[in-house]
């Protein structure tokens, strides 16, 4: 089975805290830790099972800088087989459906039978697979977290639904999934694995590569525009409890029981 | 002219989910004095029971009524919304694990523009809506401007906007069956699989621990434990700790795990992301500890202690046996 899958770089919440710029065109980027987008991770390694399980190869695709180069690298690392970076300043700026619109026309150079995303990356949005989907004019399905190929047509998918409950569902190929995170265990990747990727070229595809005309990605293309980032006033929030742990912990068992907390 | 408003409403054995009259808010946002329409998908009495119910809050309900819809096939109502939306329309839906489904791909048939997961909205100037959403679980608030010109497709966040209770509308049942079109499609629904029972139930405990990703080793979920021990409380988790395998899936508190209701809930290492917030029922007493005074979560909390866990938590739990 012939698989792309989506990845993004992203600032990695769990290793930074998150500031707004003063201006509110930005978040600061200084000393920023990036990593690839969680949920990314787990569709790669997905990606990989299949791929041992029945043959064929892994892809992985990014839109971004040439910074985004490295988590390109970090997949192959894990063991996907070849690498592309979608770059160009016409894609600067570009929406959900610009992006959409950027990865469909690499799938359309190839031949998959597959393509993952993750659920969401750090916007929130969870879109860019449905978009894809719609556009390719292939089947979709959201917050995938089991899958089991049938034959070279079809394969079954759970969707994890609220409440933890699953949706199976018969899907036919070629289809786009977006990945949810508990499908597997990410395998870890070392310095070793990094390195022994490192030389590799990865080929970059801009717009004319493509064939893209700029006016249907980037800023220009895009129908819908972040504005700014600012910090909501939500009132007062949680009483903080200042002082020594002495006085933090005593104060603490206090309202808990005052709350019933403490049986 | 103001563009045609319109709610999809997805509803479980007869009865309306609770965005139904959430979304009615959402959409007077965008136009104050617009009439809405809702929109419902099925078959049989639950069909039947959904529209009367949703006509006193809603001008109009347009439902669709064909076996293929019993169950809410993304893939299939997507295509049949196609067919029966009006030009330029504007839709909203929540933002749950259906609307995610079909929302994206609708905005890109319809070639309208797509907003997602908006927490609140500021009104339309001209083509422009603007929206407020979150990006960074919570870490940044961003406006965003779309332009509807050709119409919108916006999710809304389960309980971000106040339920419109007036059920002034009186409205009227519109069965728009014949114009669904066809409903086979390239994915075929099987089954729904409960999730498993496991060795607790969280949702019988008045007082949960709950670990997240701050507790950073399995090891140290033992912390936890101790204070759970140490107060008579059971301990639960955000959805990190349960991927690592370190819990069970029964253990987890959120939109994909269990909903709780405790009377206090101590969030430990939970950066307060409104999936996990969404498990979290009954307004409970709730005492976060984070390392990062910014964390999202000291904005839903009532209590909170800005510390290392993996130190103040030992030490809570030791003044507490101490007693
Ligand atoms: C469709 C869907 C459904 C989902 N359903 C759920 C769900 O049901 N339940 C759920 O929980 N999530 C769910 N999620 C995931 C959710 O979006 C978040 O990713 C998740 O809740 C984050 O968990 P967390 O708060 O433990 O981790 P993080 O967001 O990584 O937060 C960790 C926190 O720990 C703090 N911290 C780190 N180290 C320490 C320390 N030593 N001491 C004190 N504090 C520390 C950090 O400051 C941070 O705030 C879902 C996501 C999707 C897309
Ligand atoms: N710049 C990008 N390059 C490649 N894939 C992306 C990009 N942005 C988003 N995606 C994919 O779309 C998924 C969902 O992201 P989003 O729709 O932005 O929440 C991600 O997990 C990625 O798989």
């Amino acid at each position: 089975m012939e698989i792309l899958v989506c990845v993004k770089r992203v600032p990695d919440t769990a290793e930074n805290e998150i500031e707004v710029k003063s201006d509110g065109t930005d978040i600061e980027r200084d000393d920023l830790v990036y990593s690839v987008n969680e949920w990314d991770n787990y569709a790669v390694e997905e990606a990989i099972q299949i791929r041992d399980k029945i043959g064929g190869s892994v892809t992985v695709v990014t839109v971004g800088d040439e910074e985004s180069e490295e988590v390109v690298r970090r997949e192959m690392a894990m063991g996907a087989d070849k690498g592309v970076l979608l770059s160009d300043e016409a894609f600067d700026g570009s929406d959900g459906k610009g992006l959409a619109t950027i990865l469909k026309a690499e799938i359309e150079k190839g031949n998959y039978d597959l393509v993952l995303t993750g659920a969401m990356a750090d916007d929130g949005a969870a879109q860019v697979g449905g978009m894809l989907a719609a556009m390719l004019d292939w089947p979709y399905a959201s917050v995938v977290n089991t899958i089991e190929v049938l034959d070279d047509k079809k394969i079954k998918v759970g969707r994890e639904i609220e409440g933890g409950n699953q949706e199976m569902n018969e899907i036919d190929l070629p289809c786009v999934l977006s990945i949810q995170t508990g499908i597997n265990e990410p395998r870890y990747v070392g310095i070793r694995g990094i390195r022994k990727v490192a030389a590799i070229e990865i080929p970059v595809h801009g717009a004319a590569d493509l064939g893209i005309s700029s006016e249907s990605v980037g800023r220009g293309g895009a129908k819908v525009k972040r504005v700014d980032y600012f910090v909501p006033d939500l009132g007062e929030g949680a009483e903080i409890l200042e002082g020594s742990m002495d006085e933090i912990t005593e104060k603490l068992i206090e309202l808990l029981k005052a709350k019933g907390g403490i049986k | 002219m103001a563009q045609q408003l319109f709610a999809y409403i997805g509803h479980k054995n007869g009865i309306a989910d609770d965005p139904a009259l959430e979304l009615i808010t959402a959409a007077k946002k965008i136009y104050a004095d617009a009439a809405i329409t809702a929109i419902i998908t099925g078959s049989g009495a639950d069909l039947a029971a959904v529209g009367n119910e949703l006509a006193s809050s809603y001008a109009e309900v347009w439902k669709v009524e064909n076996e293929a819809c019993a169950y809410p096939n993304g893939e299939v109502i997507r295509s049949l919304l196609v067919n029966i939306l009006p030009p330029d329309a504007i839709i909203l839906f929540a933002h749950d694990t259906f609307g995610m489904d079909l929302a994206p791909g609708l905005s890109i048939k319809l070639d309208s523009a797509f907003v997602s997961d908006a927490v609140d909205i500021k009104g339309v100037d001209g083509t422009t809506l603007t929206v407020i959403r979150q990006e960074y679980s919570g870490m940044a608030s961003t406006h965003v401007h779309a332009d509807i010109s050709n119409g919108a497709v916006i999710t809304c966040r389960p309980g971000s906007f106040q339920p419109d209770e007036s059920k002034s509308a009186n409205g009227q049942i519109v069965d728009k069956s014949a114009a669904a079109g066809d409903l086979s499609a390239k994915r075929r629904f099987l089954e729904v699989v409960e999730a498993e029972a496991g060795d607790v139930d969280i949702t019988k405990s008045d007082v949960l621990v709950s670990v997240g990703r701050g507790v950073e080793d399995q090891e140290n979920i033992e912390i936890a434990e101790e204070l759970a021990d140490a107060i008579g409380a059971v301990v639960s988790c955000s959805r990190p700790i349960v991927d690592a395998k370190w819990l069970e899936k029964a253990r987890q508190v959120g939109t994909s795990g269990k909903t709780v209701k405790p009377k206090v809930y101590i969030a430990l290492g939970i950066s307060g992301s409104f999936q996990h917030m969404g498990g979290l029922k009954g307004s409970p007493f709730i005492v976060a500890v984070n390392k990062n005074p910014k964390a999202p979560i000291f904005q839903l909390a009532d209590v909170g202690v800005v510390q290392d866990l993996l130190e103040f938590v030992p030490a809570l739990t030791e003044k507490i046996k101490e007693g």
